[in-house]
């Protein structure tokens, strides 16, 4: 097998947050010691709840925020060491589609200027020619040319992503990554949106690394996902693989909130208690134990960190990862 | 959602009070650019010992006591003050949107120092300042006095434009910029600056309205425009002997003054009313 496209080793971020005096100052560790690797054409899904690290994670790799230590290799180049006019060249090779497609668009520009931005930064087309590459875009993301004319609040949400996602395009990227592209729009939106960037996949081999808190969502895109918690992965599995057969307790309480048709199949929703510790704190044994209602919990979850270990095709984060995790009593 | 700078405009140019002082300004900037030259020399003295005489055909506004056309003084004066307003003003915002620019994309230590030299600044009354640099300056000319008025007045406009800065840096369009590879002064002139220009042009408005005021009481003080160049605030200093005997003397330029604060302020309303995207 080839080196993958992006591979990520150790990754660290935290940062020291708080007030004006030393005393108030805490550090935050929003990523810590994330591993994973991505192949060329791969999506790997990253899902978590609000605050575990997915969007922190992502920024990292783009360098938008400073790694507190590890290693980010794209295409053989290693990001986080890049100088500065090193780091705008490898930009045109990867990019990134936001949430919000209302913040994510300069309202005081016209699509067609957002949408050639790359294009005049990287000198890839003649400032004459752009048009002709921005409608050409424009189509390649199923919008009508004539757009370019009109400005961000002149059209809908799903609209508005099409443009993100054709704005990133342009400078021809091998990797986005997409951090919740859907999760702000409609649920018939979010389906196009979703066909969108798997026909984007094929037509152009991306990579992406797509961050959802939905695993509804995910599911439908990504060939692997990754379970973040805490500012680490949890567990990490092909897609099926994850759904059908979830490992760490956490992941059973995500899939446990997707929503489910087949009334025969439904299983009891979990709610978790309480909050994840705080970020500022390193808890010595499992970040989880607190909430974790695995039936096999015991004293080493509160004493010892469960690394991130293959059990069974997959990598799970827990130390009794080989015991279902599914409480018994809702299954029939 | 705030759309473009020109659809801000329209939105405070439907608002009433927008139109009302643009009308206002508007009225009061024509008649100082073009009607000199159709009046009187505003510095003839055509019957000294006749004094200040009251309004008539050939002195509408009538004259002063020194029998000068009080309608030529008035709008030569209003050349003389709207400029002074006009240029300090470009200077205080040139300098404030330099220095909150520079603050909020630094960050850091930089932004921290600059912030707290600005907030002491601004504990500073700004008319202490100018009387003790005034007194001090005999006889300033006006060019000086323009400076003077605005190096003492951006200190508002950078803390205006350093939080802009640094709200707008947070926005995921800025990062999508930064993202794609732009270099830093291509974000500043592209995104930041076009994106704070809204409530910028707020700040500078009302800033136009305190400058006048500023100017005229300068000069009422005999610390401004000096003397035989007319000013509102100078027209109304020598009018002051005789206010109670020749009201009209007075009357015009202090009318003058006001109105044109006023205008200034409608205008800065509107813009304001026109910003907030609650109204849109």
């Amino acid at each position: 097998m080839s080196a993958p496209r992006l591979e990520v080793t150790d990754l660290a971020a935290s940062y020291v947050a708080g007030g004006f005096f030393r005393s108030g100052r805490r550090r935050v560790y929003a990523v810590n010691g994330v591993s994973f690797a991505l192949g060329a054409g791969e999506t790997l899904g990253l899902v978590g709840e609000s605050g575990s690290g997915k969007t922190t994670l992502a920024r990292v790799i783009l360098r938008l925020t400073p790694a507190s230590g590890g290693q980010v290799r794209f295409e053989g180049t290693d990001l986080l060491s890049l100088d500065r006019e090193g780091l705008r060249a490898i930009r045109r090779r990867m990019q990134v589609v936001f949430q919000d497609p209302y913040s994510s668009l300069d309202p005081r520009m016209r699509v067609g200027e957002t949408v050639a931005e790359g294009l005049l930064i990287h000198r890839l087309v003649p400032r004459r020619e752009a048009p002709a590459r921005v409608a050409e875009l424009l189509d390649e993301v199923g919008l009508p040319p004539a757009l370019a004319e009109r400005f961000p609040h002149e059209l809908s949400g799903g609209q508005r992503q099409r443009i993100g996602i054709a704005r990133a395009l342009g400078v021809d990227p091998s990797l986005v990554i997409c951090d919740e592209p859907v999760s702000a729009l409609d649920v018939s939106v979010q389906a196009q949106v979703l066909a969108l960037l798997a026909t984007l996949q094929r037509t152009r081999g991306l990579s992406f690394l797509f961050i959802a808190h939905d695993l509804a969502v995910v599911r439908q895109i990504a060939h692997r996902i990754a379970v973040m918690y805490f500012g680490r992965i949890v567990e990490l599995a092909p897609a099926d693989e994850l759904v059908a057969n979830p490992r760490h307790p956490y992941t059973v309480a995500l899939i446990s909130a997707v929503p489910e048709p087949d009334p025969d199949r439904r299983g009891e929703r979990i709610v978790l208690e309480g909050d994840p510790p705080a970020p500022t704190l390193l808890p010595r044994g499992c970040p989880f134990a607190p909430r974790c209602f695995h039936a096999r919990k015991d004293a080493r979850c509160e004493r010892e960190h469960p690394e991130l270990r293959p059990v069974a095709g997959t990598l799970v984060a827990c130390h009794h990862a080989e015991v279902d995790a599914r409480p018994l009593t809702p299954y029939p | 959602m705030i759309g473009s700078l020109a659809d801000l405009l329209r939105r405070a140019w439907r608002h009433p009070s927008g139109r009302w002082g643009t009308l206002v300004l508007l009225l009061l900037a024509l008649a100082s650019l073009l009607l000199p030259p159709f009046l009187a020399d505003p510095a003839a003295m055509p019957d000294v010992v006749a004094g200040a005489t009251p309004p008539s055909a050939a002195h509408p506004f009538g004259t002063d006591p020194l029998n000068r056309d009080i309608l030529a003084r008035l709008v030569t004066g209003g050349r003389i003050s709207l400029a002074i307003a006009g240029l300090a003003v470009l200077v205080s915002l040139t300098i404030g949107t330099l220095v909150g620019l520079a603050a909020g994309y630094a960050g850091g230590w930089i932004d921290a120092l600059v912030m707290r030299l600005v907030d002491a600044a601004l504990a500073v009354p700004r008319l202490f300042v100018l009387l003790l640099l005034l007194v001090v300056w005999e006889r300033i000319p006006l060019g000086a006095l323009i400076l003077v008025l605005g190096t003492t007045g951006w200190f508002a406009t950078s803390r205006l434009v350093r939080g802009e800065v640094l709200r707008l840096r947070r926005e995921p369009f800025v990062e999508a910029s930064a993202a794609l590879g732009a270099r830093p002064w291509r974000t500043i002139a592209r995104h930041l600056l076009p994106n704070a220009a809204g409530p910028v042009l707020v700040a500078a408005t009302l800033g136009v309205g305190d400058v006048i005021l500023l100017e005229a009481g300068l000069s009422f003080l005999g610390l401004g425009v000096q003397l035989p160049t007319p000013s509102w605030g100078g027209m109304v200093l020598e009018a002051r002997p005789l206010l109670v005997s020749a009201p009209w003397t007075a009357l015009f330029p202090g009318g003058a003054i006001v109105a044109t604060v006023l205008g200034v302020n409608l205008v800065g309303d509107a813009l304001q009313a026109a910003l907030d995207p609650r109204s849109a």
